[in-house]
């Protein structure tokens, strides 16, 4: 199991798209253009979005955990993407219902059943809405990146905890 | 009572029902009750048709099966957290 990357290259700021297909394909291909998943990722995030979508209305600020098979990933990470203009994406367990996104939490992770830590913490920030405005009205990706590391306890995670 | 198998789906079977699985673990261990979580993806359900008792998911499903199913969106939000919990537990002690 690798380590956990999380740090400015995995953090946009003011992505601008119209439709959720172009958001996830640009925090996507970032992560391919880092080397952390596989070219394969890109299209396994977008048919995994149209079959099972990801958005969540959470409290002030709706956001999106797309994610797919682990099989797709090199290196495990959490991308974050605060888009410029909220996007609708299907909310998750529904088949029509949309909510607007504004903060995309993209999922690489490399072994099924793990994480359980980490993503319980990452819930917790999804139901604490001053983080969540913080976040959507961060100016620059370090500030993200201390607030998630925080938030999430990432410090001890890369520490080696599993 | 007999022991309960619980299917806990979401599409990937990575993220959500990891979570959703602590959550029901912690929840039927607080009221005693025994269960018997089985964490799968959605696309999986279809082969514990004969053995599920009840299926929570964060996926949507239109298929229809013989056990009940509830959604588990709100284990993610923490919206209406309690109610879903509530559900849960009372099919738990069925």
């Amino acid at each position: 199991m690798s380590n956990l990357v999380f740090d400015e290259s995995v953090i946009l700021l003011d992505v601008e798209a119209d439709t959720k297909e172009a958001v996830l394909e640009t925090v996507a291909q970032n992560l391919v253009d880092k080397g952390l998943v596989k070219e394969s990722f890109v299209p396994a995030i977008l048919k995994r979005e149209s079959e099972f979508a990801t958005g969540l209305p959470t409290a002030g600020v709706s956001v999106a955990i797309p994610h797919t098979d682990v099989e797709h990933v090199n290196q495990k990470t959490i991308s974050v993407a605060v888009l410029k203009n909220p996007v609708d994406f299907v909310i998750m367990g529904d088949d029509s219902e949309t909510t607007p996104v504004q903060i995309i939490f993209m999922l690489a992770m490399d072994e099924a059943h793990s994480q359980l830590t980490l993503l319980q913490k990452l819930m917790q920030v999804f139901q604490d809405e001053t983080t969540l405005t913080t976040l959507a009205n961060a100016t620059d990706q370090t500030s993200i990146k201390t607030l998630l590391e925080e938030k999430l306890d990432l410090m001890a995670f890369e520490g080696g905890e599993r | 009572m007999a022991k309960k198998n619980v299917l806990v789906a979401c599409g990937a079977g990575i993220a959500t029902s990891t979570v959703v699985n602590s959550a029901i673990e912690e929840m039927a261990k607080e009221h005693n009750i025994p269960v018997n979580l089985i964490q799968i993806k959605i696309a999986e359900v279809g082969s514990y048709v004969d053995t599920a008792d009840l299926l929570v998911t964060t996926a949507m499903t239109k298929t229809e099966y013989p056990f009940p199913v509830i959604n588990a969106r709100n284990f993610l939000t923490g919206i209406g957290i309690e109610d879903t919990k509530k559900q849960i537990l009372e099919e738990l002690k069925k």
